[in-house]
């Protein structure tokens, strides 16, 4: 371990980054409900506060929208808002605001402003939480032009990442996997900022011949997994982090079906209409000679996401993949 | 402060719009004289540096408004523009907040502000290209300081709540410098009073103390449906529940809503946080080139409100102190026609964007997803090129 390297979980990595980024740049501003003294519900921007005043960590009123609306105004007057929803199925208040607010201003000023708005959001399911604490909506903003649409899966990822984002001209909807808030990993906090940007660019995680496992998210861990259960019966499966919804990475995802014939995508929102279905038809359009089975997707059903006691049914559980891998060696 | 006991407004021919029994704050009445009333002297000594000239300069702003407004709705009809929204009657709310205004000032219009983009020197032709559909916007923000229309109903208030915290932050409130003290403008109607994002955009505006004036045109209609749909008493009271302090002024007296914009401004620069202005006035023409308001109100009503045109009441004024000059009101209507007559020559010149243009400016870094369409879209469109040199074709 270098001297730079850190064992951090996901939810520190974050907040090591959101520190850098408020270091590095005076017009960075936080902004969110309880992320002052609270620290946020996650304890994201814990100390954040304390270090950069109450100007620059801001406890806004709960209200959706205003954080939103207001964060676009500071952008508008040379700002770089990150706002903080505390839950993901409270984003909704705030979807006029980010859908046809600050998703077209840069286009409809002709290019001449910019709005670098940061929404960081808690979601995914897994933790047993009550309704509207476990949603996830990425595929809704994937959806509009406009808008990136990340999320990191490691430590390491979500502290590159969130720095990535805050400096990037456009708005970044920033998808954080809460289930895996407490999971460690090892972080350069060194280099970040310097070398080639990650922010829109997959990865693959496990290198593989046989099939192609795609996640991003909560569901990397998940796939990786699946990957080692699946060596055990002899078969070589590829993963790939998306990194990205939006924009879609599909050159890395191409490349790596063309040479494994076969491809299962796993996230937790519903599958129909997801980010599976894109991956899926770009993958059949650019690998159809290439495939030896139909492109499978496993994620939510097309119900509103069930109480907690159930929600491990819901959820692509390993279980689940391997039988997605296995329909998939099937063809 | 609270609202000024001033004066009340007239009775109305019928149920017009809202609870308007309230106290309005006037400086001229309809008839063109002078309001003595002591309530009033506060915003009498807030206009009373506007010389003859100064007045002349406000029915000036107001003809032109007028005059573009008339032009727009001629393009409309002519099949020039896709759809045009008037201002038409509201010209004293806009021309006199407006030319309250400091240059340092920013302004968030919704899409009926042509007097306030006059007044802020916005080229006519480019307030236009929005309506002619060859652009979302039309100008640079920067140059004027003022936002691009927005159309979504009141979304642009909370813009204008969160530019104002980053004028705070700027260390541009309360310097004492008039030349550097910024304040922050939302021009937004009655309607969208109705939308939770003003409500909200007022709950951070007090809680942070920002420099806003939240300016409420209330002209009455949201397309079809009268105030009294939006709420049960006069709009200007949204401001108290929120700790912002409130006035309703008469819209339709340029001097009057000068004054109280004046007062607002002032408060936001020197640190005194937000205020919420009521203009009460009405939309003499229709909510759009789209609407009919033959359906919903009566022509009594459209009657009343014509004989208090308040371009009318500046006329009356200046008549009634005998600053009224033929030559200038000549020259003024000069002008209009040059106006007019340069907006229908360069209106229809506006020739619609290459189609690539929908590929610039979605992101402002490169975007794989966008990068594709619109590779894709350049070899589909070069497909059919042969077709397009075939000149002359009596196809």
């Amino acid at each position: 371990m270098s001297e730079s390297t850190k064992t951090l979980t996901v939810a520190r990595a974050i907040n090591e980054g959101l520190r850098r980024s408020l270091e590095r740049d005076q017009k960075v501003l936080l902004m969110g409900e309880d992320i002052g003294a609270l620290g946020g519900v996650f304890r994201v921007t814990d100390g954040l506060q304390k270090d950069f005043g109450e100007d620059r960590v801001v406890d806004t009123p709960l209200a959706e929208s205003g954080i939103l609306g207001t964060a676009i105004g500071l952008a508008l007057r040379g700002y770089r808002p990150v706002c903080e929803i505390q839950f993901d199925g409270f984003i909704f208040p705030a979807y006029d605001q980010i859908t046809t607010q600050l998703a077209k201003m840069h286009a409809r000023s002709g290019g001449r402003v910019q709005v670098p708005v940061v929404i960081r959001v808690p979601f995914g399911g897994g933790i047993g939480a009550v309704e509207h604490h476990s949603e996830s909506p990425e595929a809704l903003f994937a959806h509009t032009a406009g808008l990136r649409v990340v999320s990191p899966s490691t430590p390491q990822d979500a502290f590159t990442m969130i720095q990535e984002a805050i400096a990037s001209p456009d708005p970044v909807l920033f998808f954080e996997p809460k289930g895996r808030y407490w999971e460690k990993g090892e972080v350069d906090v060194a280099g970040a900022g310097e070398g080639a940007r990650v922010l829109d660019r997959a990865r693959v995680v496990r290198p593989g011949t046989d099939l192609t496992l795609v996640a991003y998210g909560p569901t990397v861990a998940t796939a990786l997994r699946a990957a080692a259960a699946a060596e055990q019966e002899g078969r070589s499966v590829e993963v790939v982090d998306l990194r990205a919804i939006s924009p879609l990475d599909t050159a890395t995802v191409v490349a790596s079906v063309r040479r494994t014939g076969r491809c299962v995508v796993v996230h937790e929102a519903p599958t129909f209409l997801g980010s599976g279905a894109e991956v899926a038809a770009r993958v059949t359009e650019e690998c159809f000679y290439s495939l030896e089975a139909p492109v499978l997707r496993v994620g939510g059903f097309h119900t509103q996401y069930p109480v907690a006691k159930i929600e491990h049914e819901y959820l692509p559980s390993l279980d689940r993949v391997l039988d997605a891998v296995d329909r998939a060696f099937a063809y | 402060m609270e609202s000024r006991d001033v004066s009340t407004a007239p009775d109305l021919p019928d149920a017009a719009g809202g609870p308007d029994d309230a106290p309005l704050v006037q400086l001229v009445t309809p008839a063109g004289s002078r309001v003595t009333t002591p309530e009033a002297e506060a915003y009498r000594e807030r206009v009373a540096h506007l010389d003859p000239a100064a007045l002349r300069g406000l029915y000036r702003d107001m003809v032109l408004t007028r005059r573009f407004d008339d032009e727009a709705t001629s393009l409309q009809r002519q099949g020039e523009l896709g759809l045009f929204a008037q201002a038409k009657g509201q010209e004293a709310a806009q021309v006199g907040s407006a030319r309250a205004l400091a240059t340092q000032d920013y302004v968030f219009p919704s899409y009926r502000e042509h007097g306030v983009s006059h007044v802020r020197g916005i080229d006519p032709t480019a307030r236009l290209r929005m309506y002619r559909g060859v652009d979302h916007g039309g100008w640079d923000p920067a140059e004027h300081n003022v936002h691009l229309y927005t159309l979504v109903i009141g979304s642009h208030v909370l813009h204008a709540t969160g530019y104002a915290m980053g004028v705070q932050r700027d260390g541009l409130v309360g310097t004492g410098d008039p030349e550097r003290d910024t304040a922050v403008v939302a021009y937004f109607g009655d309607g969208a009073t109705s939308q939770g994002d003003v409500s909200e955009a007022l709950v951070f505006a007090a809680v942070n103390n920002a420099p806003v004036v939240f300016f409420c045109q209330n002209n009455q209609w949201a397309i079809s449906e009268p105030a009294t749909k939006q709420a049960r008493v006069p709009l200007y009271r949204r401001g108290s529940g929120f700790g912002v302090p409130s006035v309703r002024v008469d819209g339709n007296d340029v001097l009057a809503c000068y004054a109280v914009m004046a007062e607002a401004l002032e408060r936001a620069r020197t640190g005194g946080g937000p205020t919420f202005v009521e203009a009460f006035t009405y939309r003499m023409g229709a909510h759009t080139t789209s609407d009919d308001p033959t359906r919903y109100r009566s022509r009594a009503q459209e009657e009343y409100w014509r004989r208090r045109d308040p371009i009318d009441r500046l006329e009356a004024l200046l008549r009634a102190e005998g600053t009224w000059d033929e030559a200038f009101a000549a020259e003024v209507a000069a002008e209009g026609e040059a106006l007019g007559e340069r907006l229908r020559t360069e209106v229809r010149a506006l020739e619609a964007p290459p189609a690539s243009t929908m590929f610039e400016h979605v992101y402002a870094s490169p975007h794989a997803v966008v990068d594709a369409d619109r590779s894709w879209f350049a070899e589909y469109e070069q497909s059919f090129e042969p077709a397009d040199h075939v000149e002359g074709s009596t196809r």
